[in-house]
């Protein structure tokens, strides 16, 4: 039992950290490619805690109060529901039959209740945001959700770990060569997950600065940050242990979360930014076609 | 959606972890993206790659709601002082101000205007005042370091000296705004 409440405070903790670390090198990464220095690796560590120590005094109703706790429980929640490192007894996992179905659940969820949250706050932005997201978030769940099931119906399971374990048989075995219609559908799916361009059509600053979370600050602010920086790794996770043949060593775990991590932020750094409808379109459309191809693929 | 009650004095008990707390926030300072005058055209170059103010942790947020620095970039005119305090009253604390050029010294090339301020510490707390018509933006770069070491050394007390003194800038704000339909304070 404490072992296990031990194990899961220092995954969120390592997450957290990774997460805030990774943040930090993506901001650095864009500065470098703008051609200037760029702030320190260590800038979203400082942000957060800044924010966390900022007074707060707004108030616009419980449910906006609430949206940061609903964020960060499902970022939460997906981490810990994802494999980390392959046969590793200390991090704790919540693994069971058809776990990917909640998985997909609970990261709507978190979104969900941050769309509620800065809908209650008020703001006319955070509104046009919330609907620009909940728009796009069904559009990429579709292609998403298309490539797991390709997986679920090639590897005949749905569980994350069996999915994992599937492919242990070297770099041949991974999904994303055994199923590369449906790989490359969720990682086009994975740019607007992590809203990056040409897909930035929730935070756009250019047209709805900020977007959401126009109206947050202070500890608010410091626990949707946190919480990004959860979800992304977990997001990141994920997808290294759906497609890439999960972790087998911490060092693997590092490399894989770290390139993946940096695939939006260089496609970021080169596109300009969609409207809203063709973000839609191109999501309804595309990522899903080229599921379906790995489907018919599987079933012929 | 305003708050009418007046703002409690804030407690200036040390807080926990002071030093640390003081280090991060002079080490990210977040500026309103809010040109008030002139000087709003020397912020730009800030954000190019000759300047690079990121690389200080300086960044711009398009809500008062997140930042914690606000320029008055130049002449501050009635008309404008109006947003100005609602901008200011938004954000949350502890909260700073920078001034830049001469005009919000004393109001400069503007100083028999019958429509600009001349001294705007009457108005608002300033805690940096930036020289020049207009700063150039190392002299700008030169203000926040100033107004970092100040955060650092615990010295940036505008705001509490806002809170504590409110009348006195209520006073001085209502002389200026004829048309005074703002709450007592709106956060």
């Amino acid at each position: 039992m404490f072992t296990n409440i031990l194990s899961i405070v220092l995954t969120i903790f390592g997450a957290l950290c990774w997460g805030l670390l990774l943040g930090g090198i993506t901001r650095t990464i864009r500065a470098r490619i703008h051609g200037r220095i760029g702030p320190r690796v260590t800038q979203n560590f400082i942000d957060t805690w800044k924010l966390f120590r900022k007074k707060s005094s707004i108030h616009h109703g419980g449910m906006f109060w609430m949206a940061p706790m609903f964020r960060i429980t499902g970022a939460i929640c997906v981490l810990l529901m994802v494999p980390i490192v392959v046969g590793q007894s200390i991090n704790y996992n919540m693994s069971f039959a058809g776990d990917i179905f909640l998985l997909i659940y609970i990261m709507f969820f978190g979104c969900l209740g941050m769309a509620l949250g800065a809908g209650n706050s008020g703001h006319p932005y955070s509104v046009i945001a919330v609907s620009r997201g909940l728009a796009q978030m069904s559009s990429y769940e579709l292609s998403f959700s298309a490539a797991v099931i390709v997986l679920a119906v090639g590897l005949g399971t749905f569980r994350i770990e069996g999915i994992v374990e599937a492919q242990q048989a070297g770099i041949t075995s991974w999904n994303i060569f055994r199923f590369p219609f449906a790989s490359a559908a969720a990682l086009l799916a994975f740019l607007p997950m992590q809203m990056a361009y040409p897909f930035s059509i929730v935070l756009a600053p250019q047209e709805i600065p900020i977007g959401p979370p126009t109206e947050y600050s202070s500890r608010f602010l410091s626990l949707m940050f946190s919480g990004r920086a959860i979800f992304g790794v977990a997001k990141v996770l994920l997808f290294v242990n759906l497609f890439f043949g999960g972790a087998s060593s911490w060092w693997s775990l590092l490399l894989k979360t770290l390139l993946l991590y940096m695939y939006p932020v260089v496609v970021s750094s080169v596109f300009p930014i969609f409207i809203t409808e063709t973000s839609i379109r191109f999501l309804w459309f595309v990522p899903t076609a080229l599921a379906l191809v790995d489907l018919v693929r599987l079933m012929v | 959606m305003y708050c009418n009650k007046k703002p409690e004095k804030p407690d200036t008990k040390k807080e926990l972890w002071q030093k640390i707390n003081d280090l991060a926030r002079a080490n990210s300072l977040w500026v309103t993206a809010y040109g008030t005058g002139c000087g709003a055209i020397e912020l730009r170059p800030l954000h190019t790659s000759r300047f690079d103010m990121e690389r200080f942790g300086i960044a711009m947020r398009p809500t008062p709601r997140q930042a914690d620095v606000l320029i008055i970039s130049g002449y501050l005119a009635t008309k404008t002082l109006k947003r100005v305090i609602r901008v200011y009253e938004q954000m949350q604390d502890p909260k700073y101000i920078v001034a830049l050029g001469s005009c919000t010294i004393n109001g400069g090339m503007y100083f028999d205007s019958y429509n600009t301020l001349n001294v705007l510490d009457r108005y608002l707390p300033v805690d940096v005042y930036v020289m020049g018509c207009m700063p150039r933006p190392e002299a700008i770069i030169d203000g926040f370091s100033l107004l970092m070491k100040k955060i650092k050394d615990g010295r940036a007390k505008g705001w509490i000296h806002y809170r504590e003194n409110l009348e006195f800038y209520r006073e001085n704000q209502k002389e200026i705004i004829s048309n005074w339909d703002l709450p007592d304070y709106n956060w």
